[in-house]
C-alpha cells in the first residue's frame, strides 16, 4: 500500500463538497433537536395528562431504535403514504429527531438543578407561570447544560456519515463514490477521518469558550 | 378583587382591625403534624414576631401565607378575601398583597440587581419600564445600594444581597412583609446593618410585618406582639415586654435563657 498525494487533490473538490453538507446536517440537525428537546421537556411538566402521557411514550421510543431504523422509516415508508421530503430534510429530521430524546434528558437535569428558592422567589413575586419559565428558569437552565448539550453535537457529528445510506452526499458517501471511481481507498478515507478529527476538536474548543463567557 | 365570584361570602369574614386571620390550621407532613389547629389574628400595620424552637412551625406560617405550601386544613383570610381554600385565580389576587424575604436570599442570579427590583412590578402591575426602573433606584437608594443598580447579584455580599432582595420585596408595595430568618445565612458583621435597614422600615411605614427571628434584642426592638411556638401550637404571646421579661409559661421561660 503506497501514498498517493495525486489522489489527495483529486478528491479534494468532492471533498469540500461533501464537507460543506455534514457541517450542514450538524448545524441543522443541532438546531432541531435543541428545539425539539425543550419542547419535549415542556410538554412533559404540563399539568395535562393527555399531552404528557403520548409525548413520554413517543420520546421513549424514539430514544430506544436505533437512528438507523428510524433513518430508513422516515426515508422509505413515509413516502408510501404521501409524504416525500429530500434525502437532506430527512436526514437533518432524522438525526435532530433522534437527538432531541437525549438534550430532553440534558434540559431537565439542568431544570432540575436550579434551586428550589428560585420557584419559590417568583412565586412570592406573584411573576406569572409563563414568565417564571422564560424569564427565571430557563435561562439558568440553559446555561448549565451548554456542555452537555456540546457534546451532543458532537456525537451527532460522528453520526452524520449513516445519511449516506439514504443518498446524502455528506463526507464518507463522497469518499466512497470517489473510492469506487478511481480504486483508491486510503486517500479518501483517510481525508475525511482527518476531517473528523479537527472538526471536533474545534467544535469542542469553541464549547470551551463558550462555557467560560456562561459560567461566571 | 370580585369577592362576589366566589361561592363563600369571604368579606363576611373580616373583622375590623384584622388584617391577617389563620383558623384552626393544621399542616402535616407526613406522619409529622407541625401545625396543630393553629389560629391566629394580625391587626393592620402590627409588627409580630413568631419564636420558638425549631421545628415548631413558625417557618410554616410564612410558607403557608405565601401559599408556598398549602395547609391540609383550615382556612386563611388576608385582608377580608380568603387565600386559602380558594380558586388559584384569587389566589393570585390575593398573594399580591403579601411579600415575603428569604433567609437565602433567592435573587435571580441571571438579571441585574435593578431588573430583579423591576420584574415583578412590570410583569405583574403593569407598571411601565421607565416607572419600575425610577422606583427601583429609590429603592435601591433606601437600602443603601444605589451605586449597584448593574451589578450581577453574585457579585455582592450576602448582606447587600439581603437588602436587594428587601428592596426587591418593598417594590410590590405589599401590605403584609414576611421575614423569613432574614439573617441567619449572614456573616455576623453583616447582620446589624440588616436589621437596622428592618428597623427602619419597620418605624417609617405601615407595612405589616411578621417575622421568624432568633436574633432576640431584633424582636424586642420592632415587635408590637411576641408569638411564642412550641409543638405546633402558640403556647403563649404578648407584648414583647411582657414575653422577654416575665413569660408566663415555663417553656417559653426554657427556650429565652437558652438563647438569649
Amino acid at each position: 500500500m503506497k501514498w498517493d498525494w495525486n489522489a489527495v487533490g483529486d478528491f479534494m473538490p468532492a471533498f469540500w463538497h461533501g464537507l460543506l453538507v455534514t457541517l450542514q446536517v450538524l448545524a441543522l440537525g443541532s438546531l432541531v433537536s435543541f428545539t425539539l428537546g425543550l419542547v419535549w421537556t415542556l410538554l412533559v411538566r404540563t399539568p395535562l395528562r393527555w399531552v404528557r402521557w403520548p409525548v413520554g411514550v413517543v420520546t421513549e421510543f424514539v430514544r430506544n431504535t436505533p437512528l438507523l431504523v428510524q433513518l430508513f422509516f422516515l426515508f422509505y415508508v413515509l413516502p408510501e403514504w404521501g409524504l416525500t421530503f429530500s434525502a437532506l430534510a430527512t436526514g437533518v429530521f432524522a438525526v435532530g429527531l433522534h437527538y432531541s430524546t437525549y438534550t430532553m434528558q440534558v434540559y431537565r437535569a439542568g431544570i432540575e438543578a436550579v434551586p428550589a428558592g428560585q420557584w419559590e422567589a417568583a412565586t412570592a413575586l406573584n411573576l406569572p407561570r409563563r414568565r417564571t419559565w422564560t424569564a427565571v428558569i430557563l435561562p439558568q437552565a440553559i446555561r448549565r447544560v451548554v456542555p452537555a448539550l456540546g457534546n451532543y453535537v458532537i456525537a451527532m457529528l460522528k453520526d452524520t456519515p449513516i445519511l449516506m445510506l439514504i443518498t446524502v452526499p455528506e463526507m464518507l458517501q463522497r469518499a466512497r463514490l470517489f473510492s469506487q471511481q478511481h480504486f483508491q481507498f486510503t486517500e479518501p478515507i483517510t481525508v475525511i477521518g482527518v476531517a473528523f478529527v479537527l472538526i471536533s476538536y474545534l467544535a469542542s474548543l469553541l464549547l470551551r469558550a463558550l462555557e467560560r463567557r456562561l459560567v461566571r | 378583587m370580585s369577592v362576589e365570584t366566589h361561592p363563600q361570602p369571604s368579606l363576611s369574614d373580616a373583622q375590623p382591625g384584622e388584617l391577617i386571620r389563620l383558623a384552626n390550621i393544621t399542616k402535616r407532613f407526613g406522619a409529622n403534624t407541625v401545625l396543630d389547629d393553629l389560629s391566629f389574628t394580625v391587626a393592620p400595620g402590627k409588627h409580630v414576631t413568631l419564636i420558638g424552637p425549631s421545628g415548631s412551625g413558625k417557618t410554616t406560617i410564612l410558607r403557608l401565607l405565601m401559599t408556598l405550601t398549602r395547609p391540609d386544613e383550615g382556612t386563611i383570610t388576608v385582608d377580608g378575601d380568603q387565600l386559602f381554600p380558594a380558586p388559584e385565580k384569587q389566589i393570585r389576587e390575593v398573594r399580591k398583597k403579601i411579600g415575603m424575604v428569604f433567609q437565602q436570599f433567592n435573587l435571580f442570579p441571571n438579571m441585574s440587581v435593578l431588573r430583579n427590583i423591576t420584574e415583578a412590578p412590570v410583569q405583574v402591575l403593569g407598571m411601565s419600564g421607565d416607572e419600575a426602573e425610577e422606583r427601583a433606584r429609590e429603592l435601591l437608594d433606601l437600602v443603601g445600594l444605589a451605586d449597584k443598580c448593574d451589578a450581577k447579584p453574585t457579585r455582592l455580599s450576602g448582606g447587600q444581597q439581603q437588602r436587594v432582595a428587601i428592596a426587591r420585596a418593598l417594590a410590590m408595595r405589599p401590605r403584609v412583609l414576611l421575614l423569613d430568618e432574614v439573617t441567619s445565612a449572614l456573616d455576623p458583621e453583616l447582620v446589624a446593618g440588616v436589621l437596622d435597614l428592618l428597623r427602619d422600615i419597620a418605624r417609617s411605614t405601615d407595612i405589616t410585618m411578621l417575622c421568624v427571628t432568633h436574633e432576640m434584642g431584633f424582636a424586642r426592638d420592632i415587635s408590637d406582639q411576641v408569638l411564642m411556638f412550641d409543638g405546633g401550637r402558640v403556647i403563649e404571646s404578648g407584648s414583647p415586654e411582657k414575653i422577654f421579661t416575665d413569660p408566663e409559661q415555663d417553656r417559653t421561660r426554657e427556650f429565652l435563657s437558652a438563647v438569649l
